[in-house]
């Protein structure tokens, strides 16, 4: 069963964004995982312990930005390849999606690419559906538990997390799987982890090693604004008594004509 | 013919999520900035219903396909009735919901049309016949500006962004049945069923939501059954307490959300979770209980309408945001607020 990861790196969710020049700035917050993806290292992991072989991430990214590839390390993962190509600075996910879906075959004989549900600074939520679509593999979304996984047939059965409840789906491998939050809880990496990622050889990979047709970026956003300042007038709602602050609170809400 | 609006309708078992018909009133309003008319697209079981109140809500053209490999949603054959709707009719824009589905069938048709996709858009401008859309980026902390260089242009659009257009039920039509292209044995997966069906609100639709966190389970007052442990006897003082937030948006007509303390702490399941790691809402009135309003947690609701909090502590950074605060415990004032509620709203 031999697995692939693909992971972001992002700015700490603590950080505080802030436009400036009408780029993202977030000033000297860390540069880590993205969050979402810490579930899908975590699946990756628990799938090989069950099933052997290796867990293998790629992540797209600035020449360096290896903090978040060697928290995956850290947590486990046999190996990491880091595609960076300046070329790749304007590109959208559709390009990311062709990227990654070479950086799938050039690692070869994957069974399974998990992905995280979406990164937290572009909140995009599509690079794994669209690799898929790229790959023609199967997707399978916003999965909470894989019921079964089965590398002699190449199947995997998993109920997923939509708007209506849980939905049960079967199918064959290889397939890309994006995690819910709930499918399980990101272990710590150990401190022999800490150790081996420090010292972890990171290949990495430009466009013309992958060997791809990548297209050109199609969507452009040439403006990162800060979102309009809302006046708020703050009032404290006091009373006598609960009854009473209750009373004033729910005329006060009603009065907003919100209901 | 080439100009066309294409909009995706979402539903599962004939139940549509609401934000389709907002999607077909922003269609509607895009139409007459670039001209052109709009397709409607139905997939799924049962599509004719839908059709029906796709024309009530001013549908002039709808597509639809019995397919049975539509019956369950499989992203892989739906996004191939999407992709042979929108080159048949050379749709320039293509409209979803920003929904489960919505998304990544998004996603997936820009592959096959080569298009640039531009999800989760809370406002669209048309400037020189081009649309520029604007997202939220990291959790709403942002603003991007967006537009794609070449169409079509593939867009989801975030519930509550735009209206739904009027209900007339005495506008009807006849929808197209098309070949939906898809051969099942090139799809590899299958449905197997389906668990925990949830009723209610859903996060995103909702115009009301209650919220608690970690303080909820904050009531020493409150006996526990016997023979519990520590942790359970916390989980069981939250859930007495959810109780109380639930109650309160039940009156409300409203959905019930949580903090990630209280998601992580297990008093409510993750589905409920507002936050840059869970749902990203912006109800007109959001109501925090025992919730202290971590960088994170503002970050999924700071653009509701009217923002009420109810904490013991003065100091809880939630106060900030909120249009109205009571420095209270929540166990003391959302019985009585409830009441006030049923009482005013019948």
């Amino acid at each position: 069963m031999n697995i692939v990861v693909c992971i972001k790196q992002v700015p700490d969710s603590a950080a505080t964004v802030v436009a400036e020049g009408g780029q993202a700035s977030w000033g000297d917050a860390p540069l880590v995982m993205n969050p979402w993806d810490e579930y899908a290292v975590e699946t990756a992991l628990l799938q090989q312990e069950a099933h052997g072989g290796d867990v293998t991430i790629i992540s797209v990214g600035a020449e360096g930005a290896t903090e978040a590839i060697k928290s995956a390390l850290a947590m486990g993962c046999s190996q990491a390849y880091l595609v960076s190509d300046p070329e790749l600075a304007a590109a959208d996910s559709r390009v990311i999606a062709h990227v990654l879906a070479a950086a799938i075959k050039k690692v070869g004989d994957v069974d399974l690419a998990l992905f995280g549900k979406q990164a937290i600074d572009s909140d995009m939520g599509v690079t794994a559906p669209q690799t898929a679509r790229i790959l023609g593999w199967p997707v399978l979304s916003l999965v909470s538990v894989v019921q079964e996984l089965n590398p002699e047939d190449g199947t995997i059965k998993v109920e997923r997390s939509i708007e209506e409840g849980r939905q049960v789906v079967e199918s064959q491998l290889p397939a890309v799987v994006t995690v819910s939050k709930d499918i399980a809880d990101p272990r710590y990496p150990s401190f022999m982890g800490i150790r081996k990622a420090a010292r972890a050889d990171i290949p990495v990979w430009t466009l013309a090693d992958l060997e791809a047709d990548i297209p050109a970026p199609l969507v452009r956003w040439p403006e990162v604004v800060n979102p309009p300042v809302r006046e708020i007038t703050n009032e404290i709602i006091s009373g006598d008594s609960p009854d009473e602050i209750a009373e004033t609170l729910a005329d006060k809400i009603i009065g907003e004509k919100v209901l | 013919m080439g100009n066309q609006i294409l909009v995706y309708i979402d539903q599962y078992k004939g139940q549509v999520m609401p934000v389709s018909w907002e999607v077909l009133g922003a269609a509607q309003s895009l139409a007459e900035k670039l001209g052109g008319g709009i397709v409607v697209l139905v997939a799924g079981e049962a599509p004719q219903a839908v059709a029906e109140q796709a024309f009530h809500y001013g549908a002039t053209e709808v597509y639809c396909s019995d397919s049975p490999s539509l019956a369950d949603y499989r992203p892989e054959p739906f996004t191939d009735f999407v992709v042979k709707v929108a080159q048949e009719q050379g749709a320039e824009v293509v409209l979803f919901p920003t929904t489960t589905r919505g998304r990544e069938l998004a996603a997936m048709s820009a592959v096959d049309l080569g298009a640039g996709v531009m999800p989760d858009v809370t406002a669209l401008e048309v400037e020189d016949g081009r649309l520029i859309a604007t997202r939220p980026v990291y959790a709403g902390k942002l603003l991007a500006k967006t537009y794609c260089e070449t169409g079509p242009q593939i867009i989801t659009l975030r519930a509550r962004a735009y209206k739904a257009p009027e209900v007339d039920s005495s506008r009807t039509g006849t929808p197209i049945q098309v070949d939906a292209g898809v051969v099942e044995s090139d799809v590899s997966t299958r449905v197997l069923g389906y668990t925990q069906a949830k009723g209610g609100v859903s996060l995103a639709d909702a115009g009301v939501i209650v919220s608690g966190g970690r303080g909820v389970s904050n009531n020493p007052s409150l006996t526990p059954p016997e023979g519990m442990d520590e942790k359970e006897v916390e989980v069981w003082r939250a859930q007495q307490g959810f109780k109380l937030v639930g109650e309160l948006a039940s009156v409300l007509g409203g959905a019930v959300g949580a903090s990630r303390a209280a998601v992580d702490a297990d008093y409510v399941p993750y589905e409920n979770q507002v936050g840059q790691t869970g749902k990203l809402v912006s109800p007109d009135l959001y109501i925090a209980c025992g919730i202290s309003g971590a960088i994170q947690h503002q970050a999924g609701m700071r653009s509701s309408k009217v923002i009420v909090a109810i904490n013991k502590d003065p100091d809880a950074p939630i106060f900030k945001l909120a249009r109205f605060g009571v420095v209270g415990d929540l166990y003391d004032i959302l019985p009585p607020l409830t009441e006030a509620f049923r009482q005013r709203l019948g």
